[in-house]
């Protein structure tokens, strides 16, 4: 039903307001591997990749894959035998699946059959045979009882010739970011090849879900990756509601998407404020914070919280905005709409600006599309690929299919791209929330919502960055027994890796704010 | 041969150079966060991070030999001298003698290899990433430096900066227009030698993209203090520098003693004028992309040229 009727997959379409999304269960490793050739032959992405322990409901281990196809996302899962968990590598077909995979055996200990066995996420904090999310992995989680902090020997990719030689650069840097190490490889300046190792963020995320309720989860999430605290906390509402058969009102919604909205636009100032200030332009930087910090005053003002964080529950949204709240953000669409203008002109004629935005960082949408690339990154190469906006065979979820989103896309590929697209989903997103504010019906902000033992759910949100994932698993208890969310970083850190390499050093910086990714988001 | 009233004058250059130093910084400071519509931090903000950093440990790395110790105080006697022989405020200085304006250039070369091989000496990849920078940036800011000084050699008909500035002071408003090109190279060669922007940003925290800092990265304590009071000693170097080859006006001359109290106000006024326009400089402009500073400072070194052959073809005996 999505690429041939020869698949021996039956998918069943998920039910709930969220975004489209098919299940099925592949009845071997075979057929995985086939569908995945046949999404990628189809021209769609591998979204996400996590596994699960079903040991103590009788099975043994599963292996989950989600896959983005034209229509909507097809989420695909594998049993695995308890004894011998081991899948096909798909690393070959998607690049993405490489890191994602390599996580999956550091958490939960089942195993690609090729390709790429180092660590990803362990980095010696823990043994290699000890698996973290497996159920009889107890941890004595905060009361000093760890394991010794083991040696961790990594196997860095090494580029040998004449003059070249390496500059590794973190965890820790000179300014005050998250950690993430890079390694150079360089001929003066120039960059053979960068080669990341993350994971330094760690923090045991997942595990902590495990046996949280659906209050508790949901904070949880909200905290994964604090600049996309919406867009996580969306995913989830959606991801329970799916797994609980239940529908948020049209007025939640709405709600959710002008939150949404507020937090893509604020993430885009300080963008390009930030994306000024490595350029060494420091009036860009001061102006855009300047608006920052306007935008986020008003977000404290109308939903009492900066970055609107724990606003969107299951169920519908945790705060009701007044009609005079809603004209205050309509008139402040107004104001911020024409300064950004103003500073867009400012950006577009600097001459000094434009010679390091343009043709730095390059990408193209052949890439961008082998490396399953969502978000900014991939429209800043031409890619219509937007979650809330239609495409052909696609019809994005309610509330946008109502609203009409246009997605905003740059053919260039470069940093100048990049920042060309924040810059137009800034104006379309002013324009989105005026019309949200404008015809925002009455309704009911939050219904109740019980947990299905043994539901499980998945959903899926543009946020400002890229395709936001959370998958939801009840456990017979009624408490979570697993969930999985998946940062757009996941594939955006690789297209990194490959913009760098044809340019210079100090170019990597500049480069790399224009992509801005997550580390905690991908580190869990 | 040194006059009572020289040495005064020498001993008072050299100590208000120590003194003014970290104001003009921390001018230039305050400029650019107004201009940027910042909050500006206090005109003496470097006399506060110079007393921080006096207070606190050295942290040495394991590497480090006796190059690495003694660079910060190489670099800071040389900046000293450089301020001793530049006529800032009166021509009378018993210390000029000792180096004229190519020896200047030497002096500052002496900083810049120090400096390199102190940032080299513990092989950190930064320091070296760095060191390797300024030597990019040295060995083309170097030629344009001297090219703008044989234009004004050519003028003085001598190479002492302070015989230069006496004839510069004394031409009456007589336009060469061979300054004019002289004067811009200088200008772009400051920003070049001074770690601004456009060819550095003294204000990153991008390890990857630094030169001057990439190189510092290292020091601590007394021996970064001394390297950041250096910093601001080579900008008011170059500055004074500037201000007496292209503005000598109000430059006391001789031993008359009273010529200093009129020499002060004029430079402290046009040193201020001159860190506000910097800092209008270093907001207008985004840094350029490493590869482009050779483009930058070639630029330099052609006005430089120009003006030498301005000097030579057209303004020949005047």
């Amino acid at each position: 039903m999505f690429l041939a009727d020869d698949f021996p997959i039956d998918f069943t379409l998920q039910p709930g307001v969220g975004a489209p999304v098919w299940r099925g269960n592949a009845p071997s490793g075979e057929d995985l591997k086939d569908f995945a050739a046949a999404t990628h032959l189809a021209a769609g992405r591998l979204c996400a990749m996590w596994g699960s322990d079903e040991r103590q409901r009788g099975g043994g281990y599963r292996l989950h894959c989600v896959f983005g196809l034209n229509r909507g996302h097809a989420w695909l899962s594998l049993d695995l035998s308890a004894d011998d968990p081991v899948y096909p590598d798909l690393a070959g077909i998607f690049p993405a699946a490489n890191r994602m995979q390599r996580a999956t055996r550091d958490m939960v200990g089942i195993a690609s059959d090729g390709g790429d066995q180092r660590p990803w996420l362990r980095h010696g904090a823990w043994p290699a045979d000890w698996y973290p999310l497996r159920h009889d992995a107890v941890h004595e989680v905060g009361m000093g009882v760890g394991f010794p902090n083991l040696p961790s020997d990594y196997d860095f990719v090494q580029v040998g010739g004449e003059g070249a030689h390496e500059i590794p650069v973190g965890p820790i840097h000179a300014g005050i970011i998250e950690p993430g190490h890079f390694r150079f490889s360089v001929v003066g300046e120039r960059v053979l090849r960068l080669e990341q190792r993350l994971g330094y963020q760690h923090k045991g995320v997942e595990k902590l879900f495990i046996g949280a309720d659906i209050e508790r989860g949901a904070r949880l999430v909200g905290r994964i990756s604090g600049d996309s605290t919406c867009a996580y906390a969306w995913a989830y509402a959606d991801a329970v509601e799916a797994a609980c058969g239940i529908e948020a009102s049209s007025r939640a919604l709405l709600l959710r998407a002008l939150m949404l909205e507020r937090e893509r636009v604020a993430n885009h100032l300080g963008d390009l404020g930030a994306l000024g200030n490595d350029a060494a332009f420091a009036f860009g930087l001061t102006q855009f914070l300047r608006l920052k910090e306007d935008w986020l005053r008003l977000n404290a003002e109308v939903f009492g919280h900066r970055f609107m964080m724990d606003r969107i529950v299951p169920g519908g949204v945790a705060v009701n905005v007044e009609p005079a709240a809603l004209a205050a953000i309509v008139e402040q669409c107004a104001v911020i709409g024409s300064e950004v203008k103003k500073l867009r002109t400012l950006y577009d004629e600097h001459a000094g600006l434009q010679d390091r935005f343009v043709t730095t960082g390059t990408i193209d949408a052949a890439l961008a599309r082998e490396l399953s690339l969502t978000g900014i990154g991939a429209r800043a190469t031409g890619m219509i690929l937007d979650g809330r906006a239609h495409r052909h065979d696609y019809t994005p979820p309610p509330p946008w299919a109502a609203l009409g989103v246009r997605p905003v896309t740059d053919e260039r590929g470069d940093v100048a791209a990049r920042v060309a697209v924040r810059f137009g989903e800034i104006s379309e997103s002013l324009r989105l929330l005026r019309e949200i504010a404008v015809g925002m019906p009455s309704g009911e902000l939050r219904v109740a919502i019980a947990p299905r033992a043994g539901g499980s759910g998945l959903g899926v949100v543009e946020g400002w960055r890229g395709e936001v994932l959370v998958a939801v698993r009840f456990g017979d208890d009624g408490k979570l027994a697993r969930v999985h969310p998946h940062d757009p970083s996941w594939q955006a850190w690789p297209a990194l890796e490959h913009a760098v390499m044809k340019d210079i050093v100090p170019d990597f910086p500049l480069i790399n704010k224009s992509f801005n990714l997550s580390y905690s988001g991908a580190d869990l | 041969m040194i006059s009572i009233s020289g040495l005064i004058g020498q001993i008072f250059a050299i100590a208000l150079a120590l003194l003014l130093a970290p104001v003009l910084s921390g001018w230039v400071g305050q400029c650019r966060a107004w201009f940027q519509n910042r909050t500006a931090p206090p005109l003496l903000q470097p006399y506060y991070m110079l007393h921080k950093l006096f207070h606190k440990d050295v942290v040495l790395a394991h590497g480090a030999s006796s190059l690495f110790r003694s660079a910060p105080f190489v670099v800071f006697g040389c900046m000293v001298l450089a301020c001793a022989i530049i006529p800032a405020l009166s021509t009378d200085l018993p210390l000029a003698p000792a180096a004229d304006a190519l020896a200047l250039v030497g002096v500052f070369g002496l900083a810049r290899v120090f400096i390199s091989l102190a940032a080299m000496d513990v092989g950190t990849s930064f320091g070296t990433l760095g060191g390797r920078r300024e030597m990019l940036v040295g060995f083309l800011a170097e030629p344009a430096l001297l090219m703008v000084i044989f234009t004004l050699a050519m003028i003085a008909q001598s190479t002492s900066v302070t015989t230069i500035v006496e004839t510069l002071a004394h031409r009456e408003f007589l336009v060469f227009p061979s300054l004019a090109f002289a004067g811009i190279a200088f200008t772009m060669v400051s920003l070049a030698e001074n770690a601004r922007v456009p060819v550095d940003n003294p204000a990153t925290h991008l390890e990857l993209t630094m030169i001057h800092e990439a190189m510092i990265l290292e020091y601590s304590g007394r021996h970064l203090a001394l390297i950041e009071w250096a910093a601001s000693l080579k900008l008011y170097a170059y500055s004074c520098l500037g201000l007496a080859l292209f503005f000598p006006w109000g430059i006391a001359e001789g031993e008359r003693f009273s010529g200093l109290l009129l020499a002060i106000p004029m430079l402290v006024l046009k040193l201020a004028i001159g860190g506000f326009l910097l800092a209008g400089i270093e907001t207008i402009n985004a840094k350029l992309r490493i590869f482009r500073a050779p483009e930058f400072l070639g630029t330099a070194f052609m006005l430089a040229v120009l003006g030498l052959l301005v000097r030579l073809m057209l303004e020949g005996s005047a």
